[in-house]
């Protein structure tokens, strides 16, 4: 399964004083302002940054900060101006161009996918490109179609037949095709609602925690920096780099105004989201089955909420007994309430016990089981208590994103 | 009424051969004048400052008058003037006219984002035109196309006046004789002819875009 480009399985990227400029537009109308317009325009100033290898470092900051230039210098779509940026200890510089870039994979905002060919044949462009036959090469776009949760039924149709999540999918379906060491990723989900934008990150995390590969991701969103990052690098106006740290930190120790500004507000609420689960009992709470009578959930209910499960126990959301006119139906679920993981960041639990209307956060196991409920004041009770690390916010390296 | 059947039907075998001569004339110089388009306009599209002066320039050549050029070809390429060389080659010459701003147009209408892709994926320059470029450039290319035929069949009837025997010669034998059903031949053969070329050309592009024809 290796490329056709050897020397950088283990695909860290290092960016080494790295500059792109770009010559300023002849002046029009001579001698005048010449100081200004003759001074070339910097897109990337100085970058120095490493991406380790098996990571996710996203690049982030507002329009015309660089990052997508950054992010087209790695597999030169465009050539730096100066500095080195190596791949595996490589030089890019002295690799073939069209060689490189089938080692990387790229996906691009509204999937850059090829209209006149079907998704399989999308899928398997790079395997073709390198030469691989083509029962191979479909077998292998089957197969990780399926990978990105797609179903093999669409294998055969064109890209327009897709929806935008859909589509995306196939992008990164296409950019793992010949699972190269290296991912690059350009706003690859934000044309997407944000629902679906948010299956697709989760999507992408559970990937890369199976597959492990190196990922430079650029957005505009700060949010989804923090939420996909292992490493986030802020960039500013001009190509300068402003800080690069895991998301915890940026969140608790912004290096600058512009970072603490760009960052934005909630930042210590947000933080929470890195704040693993502390050990909270679930309190129990007495439930109804979808379809159970009136005179059941009256008789069940402990106050006016009544929270309701579906036959495998799995929370389906609350209803108020005393409004019942008939069996607990799906139409008469209140569906406020957020549900969190009993394992999950402290966000998530205080986010559950806040959106839900009894007050009480609903809490499941890992299959997505009723297991019990927490209050916002047990939240913030355990959060009061001595943390279990010092310092509160766990030092970089994995850290558990609230899903 | 009769006797025009009458014309026509000891006329068809001579119809039929005029009408296959005509659409040599105008068909041949299609093809050869879009293999010569592509390369140009291509090179025109990686070249942005020669861009205007190639596309200005093979336009200006539509401008040429018709007879003129007929009359000009055997000067210059040293044949005899009823040569059928000399028709085939003015109707390259109008067919690239035509087709060399199509072509700039039809590479000019795959969505960037689609070339960047192709590009990020390892494609080479010529392995990406053959492989994407030109595929998503068939729609604007064969309507360019349909105006390059249609233009074409018209403009190979004035190669009449020089004597080279088509559905045109309909046109001037009939003026000559003062003889309406003849000219009406020459011009319903013409609009026949036209419009075969024009269904031609729509079912190669529908058969080679089969991806715009796909329901939601």
């Amino acid at each position: 399964m290796a490329v056709g480009v050897p020397g950088y399985r283990h695909g860290m990227i290092r960016f080494e004083r790295v500059t792109k400029s770009y010559a300023a537009r002849p002046a029009r109308g001579a001698g005048s302002a010449a100081g200004d317009r003759n001074a070339p325009t910097v897109a990337v100033d100085e970058l120095t940054l490493d991406v380790p290898a098996g990571q996710v470092t996203v690049l982030v900051g507002p329009s015309g900060c660089g990052k997508t230039t950054t992010l087209r210098m790695v597999n030169r779509m465009i050539e730096p101006t100066s500095g080195t940026i190596t791949l595996g200890g490589r030089d890019t510089a002295t690799l073939d161009p069209a060689e490189l870039r089938r080692g990387i994979g790229y996906v691009i905002q509204h999937a850059g996918l090829f209209p006149h060919r079907t998704v399989a044949d999308n899928v398997a462009t790079v395997p073709r490109l390198l030469g691989w036959d083509r029962r191979r090469s479909r077998a292998r776009a089957l197969e990780l179609l399926e990978r990105v949760g797609l179903d093999a039924a669409l294998a055969d149709r064109y890209p327009s037949q897709l929806s935008g999540g859909q589509q995306q999918r196939v992008g990164v379906a296409r950019a793992l095709a010949a699972d190269p060491p290296v991912l690059l990723m350009d706003e690859p989900f934000s044309a997407v609602d944000p629902v679906v934008r948010e299956q697709l990150q989760d999507e992408l995390l559970g990937l890369q925690a199976d597959l492990g590969k190196t990922i430079l991701f650029v957005t505009h969103d700060i949010d989804e920096a923090i939420r996909l990052g292992d490493q986030v690098a802020v960039l500013r106006v001009g190509g300068r780099l402003a800080q690069v740290d895991s998301p915890a930190r940026l969140l608790a120790d912004p290096a600058d105004d512009f970072v603490a500004d760009f960052v934005g507000r909630d930042r210590g609420y947000r933080a929470l989201g890195f704040r693993d689960a502390l050990p909270i009992q679930p309190t129990p709470e007495p439930t109804v089955p979808l379809g159970a009578d009136v005179g059941q959930a009256r008789a069940t209910a402990t106050d006016r909420w009544l929270l309701v499960v579906d036959e495998a126990g799995r929370p389906v959301g609350w209803v108020e007994p005393e409004r019942l006119t008939g069996a607990v139906s799906r139409d008469d679920l209140h569906r406020g309430g957020t549900v969190a993981r009993r394992d999950g960041s402290l966000r998530a639990l205080l986010d559950a016990a806040l959106s839900a209307p009894s007050g009480r956060g609903v809490l499941v196991d890992e299959q997505g089981a009723f297991v019990g409920t927490v209050t916002a004041a047990q939240v913030t009770a355990a959060l009061a208590a001595p943390a279990v690390r010092p310092g509160g916010i766990p030092d970089g390296g994995g850290h558990a994103v609230d899903r | 009424m009769a006797v025009g059947m009458q014309w026509i039907g000891d006329h068809l075998p001579e119809i039929l051969r005029y009408a296959a001569s005509h659409a040599a004339l105008a068909g041949l110089p299609l093809l050869v004048g879009l293999a010569i388009a592509l390369p140009v306009g291509w090179l025109a599209r990686r070249q942005p400052r020669l861009a205007g002066l190639i596309v200005g320039g093979s336009g200006l050549l539509y401008t040429i008058p018709s007879l003129a050029l007929f009359i000009l070809i055997p000067l210059l390429l040293g044949t005899r003037i009823l040569d059928p060389l000399n028709v085939y080659v003015a109707m390259t010459i109008y067919t690239l006219a035509l087709l060399v701003r199509t072509v700039v147009d039809a590479l000019g209408s795959v969505p960037e984002a689609t070339r960047a892709a192709a590009t990020a994926m390892g494609y080479r320059g010529l392995g990406r035109l053959v492989a994407v470029d030109l595929p998503l450039a068939v729609p604007v290319l064969a309507s360019g196309l349909r105006v390059a035929a249609v233009s074409n069949v018209s403009i190979v009837s004035v190669s009449a006046l020089i004597g080279y025997p088509q559905l045109g010669s309909y046109l001037t034998d009939g003026y000559q004789r003062d003889y309406p059903l003849e000219i009406g031949v020459g011009i319903v053969g013409c609009l026949l002819l036209a419009l075969l070329f024009d269904l031609a050309i729509r079912g190669g592009e529908r058969a080679l875009t089969p991806w715009l024809r796909v329901g939601r």
